[in-house]
């Protein structure tokens, strides 16, 4: 018999009905995430049905979609986009209520993007089924957890039952082995994984990333990775769990203590991949042969590094995509102009991403004409980075210094750019009009993005950093 | 949900590869909190210039587009997030059928669950919609099958359960919530091995 995959195991931990010829298995969902804008109608469902929250302990819920990122004025209003915005949030606050669930609101203190915050809080854990009406769920495969996107109606499933009906996904295996180059992130990995496997080429798929680079990565960094396998199509991320886990969950308010912490990391250990477990497929990346990576296109799968010239393109979209994005084939991204950029995103608006771009920011300046948005992922984190000083970092170079929010990663809630503006941004997609309509993203890391922020051209941060190591 | 057994309709084509859901619809027209009145902003992007009037050069905006109920879309169709406005905002214009060689996975659980059948076809079927638009299909979702103008068929795959779903009309709520006494077992044998998770009430007020 060959060995199970990680993917596998906890698979099976989860069954509550096997698949069978006629329907799909019943998967039991150990954690459930909600924000405000894909479950109001699940909540209509299942108020139209007559239903209840089936484990409301089991629900965490918080805003950060819609929600401004412009702190309260003197009365206590905020500035919502549209006045439909704000009803968006209400009705969370009220199916709260309703429904007796967690919610994470404005006055808790721990409000922010919700997957930046369940990792904080410890609810995200080893061994876990974790969902939310969100694609960037894969975020938590960081930890081990089986984690992935839903649309809204299996949001009302999973309220009611705790339960999906689901189709077991092929097991994927992304091994990066060396180690990552001095100045090369974790969102560059990403990004030339997702420039190596396609924008689908991870469909109907989990990947597992393993091998030395991706062991030797902290848990943000795992994070920023398994938080873009959407982009490459995946349903999941997965990385098995480890010391670095361990260490990360200890003494979180939702993660067990004391004894209990000790029988969980042994009952969490075993969620690793068998030696002689099979995968459906594999890729193998050299962590030593990256460089510093930025999108040109319109999706996350357009990737060159700074300093290559843009590739020709080899088909109409492609072709559309350089119009779009207003580049000839040819051209290095290094020097490019930039009016906006944009640091946060469940992607990278951890505390390390806003050291790493303070860093190259200690001391400079934000080019004259740039505009410059720092958007903590989350209430907690904006607390620890203001105690660091950071935030005066950021405001003596001249960046905007914002209250927790997914802010211009989607601009949903007003935070966007003008028409023609580009954005060098530290989200996870480039999507034309993502950021506003005829708005052009570079997606890149927060060392990438500080360096072009002072610049004022796409710039290479690894000279800034040389000179803060000397 | 309306059973969804026969589709017969000329096809409009979006040749564009890597469709995302913000292109479907965009992230500002989320604000809703029903699920109805979305065609409006089907694609707004694309279908209206920046001024607000539609632009006559968009596919859906030409007069042969009008009715039509079948989109056959460029490769990897609906990737992105996970919102299910994309399919609510398609079947409120009026479409049932999106075919494509390539379907990211969440927005096709979503659009089955929706009543629009979200169908891969091969590369070469593909292909062949694409070349040529506007012709008319007749799709037998029982059978799993397209029928071309010209009698010839493309047969299509469709997951069991889905496919039930769709042809009785039935929601998979329903056969969920037969399940309860199977989850109520689990929950209890799962409790046995494992600390449930459990939610520390004070974590709300705790300071950093
Ligand atoms: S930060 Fe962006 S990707 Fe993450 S949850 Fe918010 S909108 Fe989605």
């Amino acid at each position: 018999m060959t060995g199970k995959t990680l993917l596998d195991k906890i698979w099976d931990a989860h069954l509550v009905r096997a698949e069978t010829d006629a329907t799909p298995a019943i998967l039991y969902v150990d954690l459930h995430l909600v924000h405000e804008v894909t479950s109001p109608q699940a909540f209509a469902e299942l108020r139209a049905r007559g239903l209840r929250v089936r484990r409301p302990e089991r629900v965490l819920a918080t805003f950060d979609h819609s929600t401004p990122t412009l702190p309260a004025d003197a009365s206590g209003k905020r500035a919502y986009v549209s006045a439909e915005a704000e009803a968006q949030v209400a009705q969370l606050e009220a199916n709260a209520r309703e429904f007796g669930i967690q919610l994470y609101g404005w006055n808790s203190g721990n409000r922010g993007i919700v997957h930046v915050i369940g990792p904080e809080l410890g609810a995200t854990q080893p061994g876990m089924t974790i969902v939310c009406g969100d694609s960037h769920t894969s975020t938590h495969g960081a930890f081990g957890a089986l984690a992935f996107g839903i649309g809204t109606t299996e949001v009302g499933h999973v309220l009611a039952t705790q339960c999906l009906l689901q189709c077991k996904p092929k097991a994927f295996a992304v091994t990066v082995n060396g180690t990552l180059p001095f100045g090369v992130t974790a969102k560059d990995l990403v990004l030339h994984i997702i420039g190596t496997v396609g924008v689908n080429g991870g469909t109907g798929h989990v990947f597992e990333y393993r091998g030395s680079a991706i062991e030797a990565l902290s848990m943000e960094e795992r994070m920023t990775v398994c938080n873009m396998s959407i982009e490459a199509g995946a349903r999941a991320g997965l990385i098995a769990p480890d010391a670095t886990t361990f260490a990360y969950l200890r003494d979180r308010p939702l993660a067990p203590r004391g004894a209990a912490f000790d029988a969980a990391v042994a009952r969490w250990s075993a969620f690793r991949s068998d030696p002689d477990a099979r995968f459906d497929r594999e890729v193998v990346i050299d962590a030593g042969t990256i460089r510093p990576s930025v999108t040109y296109g319109t999706h996350p799968g357009m990737v060159t590094t700074l300093d290559a010239p843009i590739p020709a393109a080899t088909n109409e979209q492609e072709r559309r995509a350089l119009d779009y994005m207003r580049f000839a084939a040819g051209q290095s991204l290094a020097g490019t102009p930039v009016d906006v950029v944009f640091l946060g995103s469940c992607t990278n608006s951890r505390l390390s991403d806003l050291r790493a771009a303070a860093e190259v920011l200690r001391g400079r300046r934000v080019a004259e004409g740039v505009r410059m948005l720092v958007v903590p992922g989350s209430e907690r984190i904006k607390r620890e980075a203001e105690r660091e000083g950071l935030h005066e970092v950021f405001r003596a170079a001249g960046a905007e210094w914002r209250e927790a929010g997914c802010s211009m990663c989607l601009g949903m809630n007003g935070d966007i750019g003008r028409p023609g503006q580009l954005v060098v941004s530290t989200s996870n997609r480039n999507f034309e009009g993502r950021q506003g309509p005829g708005v052009r993203t570079v997606l890149a890391s927060p060392l990438v993005a500080a360096a072009s922020a002072v610049a004022g051209y796409i710039a290479d941060p690894r000279e800034l950093l040389t000179e803060v190591a000397a | 949900m309306k059973p969804l057994t026969r589709i017969r309709s000329r096809t409009v084509v979006l040749a564009h590869e890597n469709i995302d859901t913000d292109r479907i619809i965009p992230a500002r027209f989320l604000t809703t909190t029903e699920r109805a009145g979305l065609g409006k902003a089907l694609f707004h992007d694309w279908r209206y210039r920046a001024d607000g009037t539609p632009d006559p050069e968009f596919t859906l905006n030409q007069p042969q587009a009008r009715g039509c109920e079948i989109l056959v879309a460029g490769r990897n169709f609906g990737c992105g997030s996970s919102r299910e406005h994309a399919p609510w905002a398609l079947a409120d214009y009026g479409f049932r059928a999106v075919l494509s060689s390539g379907i990211a996975d969440i927005f096709r659980a979503n659009a089955l669950k929706n009543g629009v059948l979200a169908v891969v076809l091969s590369e070469g079927e593909h292909t062949y919609l694409l070349r040529h638009p506007g012709i008319e299909l007749a799709i037998d979702v029982a059978g799993g099958y397209i029928e071309l103008p010209d009698g010839g068929r493309f047969g299509f795959e469709l997951e069991p359960f889905a496919k039930h779903c769709l042809l009785s009309g039935v929601d998979q709520l329903g056969f969920l919530l037969q399940h309860e006494q199977q989850i109520e077992e689990f929950e209890r044998r799962r409790a046995a091995q494992v600390e449930p998770f459990s939610r520390r009430e004070k974590v709300a007020r705790s300071a950093g």
